[in-house]
């Protein structure tokens, strides 16, 4: 406030498109709600093309003028006024979030179309206006300039998110649902009472000011240490996910997909902002540290305890708690080992585009899971033997996504991979190299699994309970190939991808074959081991000592190291547990905070 | 003590308060009105900002006013959502409980699996 010519914002051409960003979905919410009846899909479907057209024009923009788009509202300037921007990072969440809302809105069409002459019901009222208000909160998410506007953002998507999961009312979901809202409130109190510390002490909260004004005093830390913490709990890095296997399981396809793509990146997303915008300096390299360790024990329990799942909506749940674990690895990774402050190189385009992927990817994976269990009736793993014929299709779409997620080349993973294992090689952080690995190859564990017991031949013919139509397995499928060719793309004008590291080797050279192949050998060492199989395909132990023999003994073994792990996840999702685990972890990152050299 | 530390301890007791029953209350309803005092602890934290003046030399800042006039409204309807929740979920189950095994027993009753 004192100098004003350090505040260098001004509305750039095109500023207003952040503004249409915002308001089309939101308006278009209202309108719907006013229209009501079959309006309502009519407006919504109406709506999307028109947002992805914005997010396209803003992309193109930014390409043009090469800087970030701001806008200031009432233009006056902050602190005193509110600023959005738009940089690289926003403008790829917000093109990969229009992508996938307008699939996901070509998918629900089926299951929450109004037919011609039928009665407004209340489930597909509610689901078109959530899935616009997810859309304009999500947008805000991305182009919001200060904390508190975040804040309300983030609210704004929680109270959107929340009512999706118990569309259909059953008591499990309602609870699934207040489970979910109220340890998300508790999130974002603790981020809400770190954003009055840091007002307090800089009496500002515009994300560019506060970046000229941090510096390492202790109300400042404990603020960052609320902040990471609130919003990890919004986020459900392990062990703050009570909320999220019931919800994402829970929920109808079409609002599972939206959930585990696009909402939970919603608060990642402002993690990313907090620790690389507004206060890369601070963090240090403990905290980074301890943010990634519980990156990686995601992916350890998440992929182990989704190996023993029973059914394929929940199997899909936890691998999204596995890959949420995967895009906290890039934190440390980001650390420049001369300062130790975090800098926005190849480590954080690797996060992004992991996010991305996994963005596109999981949201075809639960698309076509909602197609298997529209069509069965059910969608209990060990009964799916003969669907990859009944539904081809949609299994081809869960394959693809998860060969993306597993990183073959030209997919999105696959540049991720790379980015972030270059980044470990140059900082020398061996031991996330092997967590990356690691990752790749639990990813292949449970996809191998589906599609063992997808493709297994029915015992009888498979009883189709419901045709589902072409257009909602075509959603899925397109974005199972988004995700798999999102390598391709040119990513330099968005994400700082440095130029020594992109994948100039020739993504079908033997090199890059041999780097895929080995996690997927691995994963299907993982499969067959800790996965769940019907008992008659296991083989019959034989005599002592043949190898069937000792194959299984060795399967007892990780099959009781899985349920004790089942048994671990279990406890920390009981609500006790995950509150204490929320005031453990924010004395943890105060206290690595403060420790810093 | 002035006046700003004396406000400052209390929202603290409040925030410690309303964190005490959001963890270890088990009733929905409780942990409700627990977030809510833990929500007015954090607004009276803004407010005692406000008054130490922190930005400009002011009497008062006025931003942090504004804030908190935004931010109970949020927590408002955190509230109404939740409460909302809450009722349904005693119309459907009977009961109003988050344990997690109940919801598992709910759960496999209703795919019959």
């Amino acid at each position: 406030m004192q100098d004003p010519a350090s505040v260098a914002d001004a509305t750039t051409a095109g500023g207003f498109l952040l503004v249409l960003a915002i308001v089309v979905p939101l308006a278009a919410a209202l309108l719907a709600f006013a229209a009501g009846g079959r309006n309502v899909e009519r407006i919504s479907l109406a709506a999307m093309p028109l947002g992805l057209a914005i997010v396209v024009a803003i992309a193109v923009a930014m390409k043009r003028t090469e800087a970030p788009l701001i806008y200031l509202l009432g233009a006056w300037p902050p602190p005193l006024g509110v600023a959005l921007r738009a940089d690289g990072l926003s403008a790829v969440m917000m093109t990969v979030t229009a992508v996938v809302v307008c699939a996901v809105g070509v998918f629900a069409r089926m299951d929450f179309g109004t037919p011609a002459g039928s009665a407004e019901r209340r489930a597909p009222f509610a689901f078109w206006l959530l899935l616009l208000a997810i859309w304009g909160a999500l947008n805000t998410v991305f182009v919001a300039g200060d904390l508190f506007t975040l804040y309300v953002a983030l609210e704004l998507l929680t109270f959107a998110a929340v009512p999706l999961v118990c569309l259909d009312g059953r008591a499990a979901t309602l609870q699934a649902a207040l489970r979910y809202l109220l340890f998300a409130l508790l999130g974002s109190v603790l981020y809400l009472a770190g954003t009055v510390l840091l007002y307090g002490v800089y009496g500002t909260l515009d994300i560019v000011l506060l970046s000229q004004r941090v510096d390492a005093q202790p109300a400042t830390l404990v603020a960052a240490a609320l902040m990471t913490v609130g919003l990890l709990a919004k986020t459900a890095l392990f062990p703050l996910h009570l909320w999220l296997p019931p919800a994402h399981a829970g929920a109808p396809a079409a609002g599972s997909a939206v959930l585990s793509a696009l909402v939970v990146k919603g608060s990642f997303f402002i993690a990313v902002r907090l620790w690389f915008d507004v206060m890369p300096g601070l963090p240090g390299p403990a905290a980074a540290q301890l943010i990634a360790a519980l990156g990686a024990a995601a992916i350890v329990v998440g992929s182990i305890v989704a190996l023993r799942q029973q059914r394929l909506k929940l199997l899909i749940a936890y691998s999204t708690l596995a890959q949420i674990g995967y895009l906290f690895l890039m934190f440390p990774l980001a650390l420049d080992p001369a300062s130790g402050g975090l800098e926005s190189g190849g480590a954080l385009a690797g996060g992004m585009v992991q996010a991305i992927s996994h963005a596109t990817a999981k949201a075809a994976m639960f698309m076509s899971a909602g197609s298997i269990y529209a069509t069965l009736g059910h969608d209990r793993l060990v009964d799916l033997g003969g669907i990859g014929r009944a539904l081809p299709i949609s299994v081809l779409a869960f394959a693809v996504g998860g060969v993306a997620l597993i990183g073959v080349p030209s997919s999105g993973a696959y540049l991720a991979k790379e980015l972030l294992l270059h980044a470990a090689a140059d900082t020398q952080q061996w031991w996330w190299t092997m967590v990356l690995h690691a990752g790749g190859a639990f990813t292949s564990s449970y996809l191998l699994l589906v599609l063992a017991h997808a493709f297994m031949p029915a015992d009888s013919s498979v009883a189709v309970s419901a045709r589902v139509p072409r257009s909602q397995e075509l959603a899925a499928l397109a974005l199972a190939v988004c995700s798999l060719l999102l390598g391709l793309v040119h990513w330099e004008p968005y994400l700082p991808i440095p130029d020594d590291t992109v994948a100039k080797s020739n993504p079908l050279g033997l090199a890059a074959i041999s780097k895929t192949l080995w996690p997927v050998l691995a994963g299907a060492v993982l499969a067959i081991l800790l996965g769940r199989w019907r008992e008659d395909w296991l083989p019959r132990a034989g005599g002592k000592g043949t190898a069937v023999e000792i194959l299984s003994r060795v399967r007892r073994a990780a099959v009781a190291l899985g349920t004790a792990v089942v048994r671990i996840d279990a406890v920390l999702r009981e609500w006790s547990a995950a509150a204490f685990s929320l005031l453990v972890l924010s004395i943890l990152f105060g206290a690595a905070m403060l420790a810093r050299p | 003590m002035s006046a700003a530390t004396i406000f400052g301890l209390c929202a603290a007791a409040a925030v410690g308060l309303g964190l005490y029953g959001v963890i270890v209350n088990p009733q929905p309803l409780r942990k409700i009105l627990a977030f809510n005092l833990l929500g007015s602890g954090v607004f009276l934290l803004f407010g005692v900002v406000a008054r130490r003046g922190a930005a400009a030399g002011f009497g008062g800042d006025p931003v942090p006013q504004a804030l908190v006039i935004t931010g109970i409204v949020v927590a408002f309807s955190a509230t109404g959502l939740a409460v909302a929740l809450l009722l349904r979920l005693y119309q459907a189950a009977g009961s109003a409980t988050l344990r997690s095994e109940a919801s598992a027993d709910a759960d496999t009753r209703s795919t019959g699996a």
